[in-house]
Order: C-alpha cells, then sequence, then structure tokens
C-alpha cells in the first residue's frame, strides 16, 4: 500500500509547493526542515511556474513492471523558472523530435496504479510547447 | 447578473481517424465518414482520465476568471466514465487546483448530460445567494466496444465553467430540463462498453428530448432561433446536431462555430460544453447563445447565455479550443490505439 505516502506528497506532486527559506532565499523542491544553504529553519510555500526548460533526458526502452505498457518513454530533468530542477517523464511526443533545451509545460497526470485494485496516484509531467 | 466567470477546455493530443477503425473492422469508410460526418476523434494518453482532463480544463477556466480558487464553494464533475467506483474525482481536482477544503464536491452521472448537469447545479448554487463561485465541469474518456458503430465516436476531451455573479463573461437568461424514462443507451454495473438500442436512438430519444427542452426554452424566453447568433446541441456525431438544428429552425452557420464533432468525435459529458467554449472563444459583446445537451436515459438541460463586454478580454489568457483541436496532433494506428484504450488482454 502506497496510500500514506502518496498522500503526504500532494502539495508537491499536485501544486508544485516548494520551500523558499526565509533567511537565504534559496527555494528547497520538495522542501526541507533544513535549508541547505544557510541551514535556517524558516520556510515560506512557494507555488511554482509549471514552464521551464528540457536540461537532459534519456529513452526508457525496457520499462519496470508498472511502465511496461508505456515504452518508449521519455524521461528528463526540467529547469523550472524559479531555478529549481526536477525529473519527470516527458509525454505526448514524437520521442525523436526531442531536444535538450526545449520549453515544456508541467501538466497534471497519473502517474501510476497501485495493482489493479489500489489507488490511482497523479501529479506532474511534462509535455513540449 | 449570474453567470460564467470562467471557462476553459482541454482536448487530448491524441487521434485516430475513422477510416483507420473502419478499415479495421472491414466497414467501407467512405459510407461512415459521410454517414456520419466523422473523420477523427481524440484518444486519451495512456495517463489521461477523466479526472486529468477536468483538471486541466478547471485550470484553463482559472486563468480565464483570475479569481482566488479559496472562494469556490462547489466543484462538481459530470461523467460517465469517473476512474473510481467508489471516490469523487473532485477531491483530486480540488487538492490539484487548491480549492477548499471548505468546499462541497460531488461526481455526477446522467451519460451524456452529466456535465451540463454539474453546470445547473452550479449556476443554481450561485443565484440562490448561497455561495460566490461554483464550478461546474464536463468530461469523459468513452469507450465504445471494439467494431461497435460507438467505436467511431467515443473520443475523450472536457470543458470547465466558473459560475459566479461579478465580472460575468456569459450572463445565462434562462434554463430548462426536460427528462423520461428512455432505455435508448446504458451500460450495467460491471459491463465494460455500453449497449444502446440502434436506430432507437434516435427520434424517441436524441431529437425528442433536445427539441423538448429547446422549445420550452424559446417559449420561456419569447426568443426565436433567428435571434441568437450561435446554437450548440449534444454531438454524437455530425449529421445529429445539424438536424435537430434544422427541425428547431436554426441554420448550419449557427451550429458550425461549436460544432467540433467532426474532428474530436463525441466526448460525451464534454460534448456541448466543448463547443460552448469554441463559441466564448469568438463570440462578441450581445451575442445570444443557445444551448441544449442531451444524456441518454434520458434528458436535455438547455441554456440560454448573452455574452458581455468582459468575454472580450478572457478569450487569450488559456488556450482557444479550436487551437487545441487542431494543433499538435499525434495520430495512432488501431493496434497502438487498441493498447491505449486497454482493450487487449494481457497477462495479470
Amino acid at each position: 500500500m502506497i496510500t500514506a505516502r502518496y498522500h503526504r506528497e500532494i502539495p508537491q506532486r499536485y501544486r508544485l509547493e516548494a520551500g523558499k527559506c526565509s533567511k537565504c532565499g534559496r527555494i528547497s523542491f520538495p522542501p526541507r526542515r533544513i535549508c541547505p544553504s544557510c541551514k535556517g529553519r524558516v520556510f515560506e510555500t512557494l507555488r511554482l511556474e509549471d514552464e521551464g526548460t528540457l536540461l537532459a533526458f534519456t529513452v526508457i526502452r525496457a520499462g519496470s513492471e508498472k511502465f511496461s505498457q508505456q515504452t518508449p518513454y521519455a524521461v528528463g530533468i526540467v529547469e523550472l523558472k524559479e531555478g529549481v530542477r526536477l525529473t519527470t517523464q516527458i509525454i505526448d511526443a514524437d520521442l525523436g523530435t526531442l531536444e535538450v533545451g526545449q520549453r515544456v509545460k508541467l501538466v497534471f497526470r497519473k502517474v501510476q496504479e497501485d495493482g489493479k485494485a489500489g489507488i490511482l496516484c497523479y501529479g506532474y509531467k511534462a509535455i513540449t510547447i | 447578473m449570474v453567470g460564467i466567470v470562467g471557462y476553459g477546455a482541454y482536448v487530448p493530443r491524441y487521434r485516430i481517424k475513422a477510416e483507420v477503425i473502419a478499415k479495421q473492422w472491414g466497414a467501407d469508410p467512405e459510407a461512415i465518414t459521410r454517414g456520419l460526418q466523422l473523420y477523427e476523434k481524440t484518444v486519451p494518453g495512456q495517463d489521461e482520465d477523466t479526472i486529468t482532463i477536468s483538471v486541466e480544463a478547471a485550470r484553463n477556466a482559472l486563468r480565464r476568471a483570475q479569481i482566488n480558487p479559496k472562494e469556490i464553494g462547489a466543484v462538481y464533475i459530470g461523467s460517465e466514465s469517473h476512474p473510481y467506483a467508489v471516490k469523487p474525482s473532485a477531491t483530486i481536482l480540488i487538492d490539484a487546483l487548491g480549492i477548499g477544503p471548505d468546499v462541497h464536491v460531488a461526481s455526477y452521472e446522467f451519460a451524456c448530460k452529466a456535465g451540463t448537469e454539474a453546470m445547473y447545479v452550479a449556476y443554481s448554487h450561485v443565484k440562490s445567494g448561497e455561495m460566490k463561485y461554483a464550478l461546474g465541469i464536463g468530461a469523459d474518456t468513452s469507450q465504445g466496444a471494439p467494431g461497435d458503430a460507438l467505436e467511431y465516436s467515443a473520443s475523450a476531451g472536457g470543458a470547465a465553467f466558473i459560475m459566479g455573479s461579478e465580472h460575468v463573461i456569459a450572463e445565462i437568461l434562462f434554463t430548462h430540463s426536460y427528462t423520461s424514462d428512455t432505455p435508448d443507451f446504458w451500460r450495467r454495473e460491471g459491463e465494460g462498453y455500453p449497449r444502446h438500442g440502434g436506430r432507437f436512438t434516435g427520434d424517441p430519444a436524441y431529437f425528442k428530448h433536445i427539441m423538448g427542452a429547446a422549445t420550452a426554452l424559446l417559449e420561456k424566453s419569447k426568443l426565436a432561433p433567428k435571434d441568437f447568433k450561435y446554437a450548440v446541441f449534444h454531438m454524437p456525431n455530425g449529421k445529429f446536431p445539424m438536424e435537430v438544428g434544422k427541425r428547431l429552425g436554426f441554420t448550419k452557420e449557427q451550429i458550425e462555430t461549436g460544432w467540433l464533432v467532426p474532428w474530436m468525435g463525441n466526448t460525451y459529458s464534454g460534448s456541448s460544453p466543448t463547443g460552448l467554449t469554441a463559441i466564448l472563444d469568438v463570440a462578441m459583446p450581445g451575442d445570444l447563445i443557445f444551448m441544449v445537451s442531451f444524456g441518454s436515459g434520458a434528458g436535455s438541460d438547455g441554456f440560454i447565455y448573452r455574452v458581455t463586454d468582459e468575454d472580450l478580454h478572457v478569450h487569450d489568457r488559456a488556450p482557444r479550443t479550436r487551437q487545441m483541436l487542431d494543433n499538435n496532433k499525434i495520430h495512432l494506428n488501431y493496434g497502438e490505439y487498441a493498447k491505449f484504450r486497454r482493450k487487449i488482454k494481457l497477462n495479470e
């Protein structure tokens, strides 16, 4: 059962909520309890912009069991406007046309299913724009 | 004044052409495209469902309305393809959009008119003064059985409407609903695909209910078809909405703007609602819009809208519906389509 962990991660997976250090301004995504830069412990919640740039990607041709029906698919590192980098699937694209530096937008998609009868897990994935 | 303060649509990028489906089953492609006036339809991605479509449509509605999501007091999603049998779709949507937790949510079902049910109840809440804003959504990823006539039309998409009383872009002037027990189309619990009554879905169902609601709406409003700039009816195929419009006295020109079905298919609960978004994308202040949905079982919801000056300012705050329909298409072959729609039986 992945229910508790999934529920805990909803603010980040659904709404891209990051933590901005009140002392030095560093943005952490997902949020941290202690700022890696200044060791500050006070953060404000910041909702990240949903557009960014594709920094790197790879095409998965032999997926794990949960993703085997989606192969081939791309996974990449996206840098959002605020400088935050995250790893996500790149979807709805001709894989042969993907390029580093492309503009992408994060959209709301089903990320995985907990088996045939378990919960459906949603979150962000990237499409090219 | 109460009406729509924000609207948004969502159209998946994947498509399958009607001729590809026809060839798969040995049917005559030209007879299908000519008879049903269907050329291609949208297909949901493997990671898309009614919830993801509703979220994207509602995000576009919020971009246009530019309101604080916390002020939305109710969220209703109408669909016949809710991903969960037990768990409301809108619980996920409100957390994705930052609505609530002080919000009333529900999932509605009424075949293809569940979307206008959601819109009707959202509108009624605001009209009664119960809340400042309410969100009504119609979205579907419906299935047609392999080889069935429905396979040419059952598609995916949706539209969302935020109802309110300030900065209204389309005032709702009149509504009317018309309902009866008519078993034209159904799906029993546990069945994978719906069944339908073939030609019985026409005159006793689609035409009777749309004309019933439309006639009452015209009488109530004391307006005539010629008074309207646009009209949109439920679109199970290309032929029916044009035919019902003709019977009521509307012209092809009034219907064409919202007539998305030849290139989108039947988005079920999202059908006439997405057509309405395509109309709002180009409407001008003062335009009157006539809308009647249809849901098998059977019933129709009718609305008359008057576009206000506010509409001009919101068109480009989110993607226009025709823009999503015409661009970034990825066409599938039948094998890919069958895989996407989980029509292939796999080992557990």
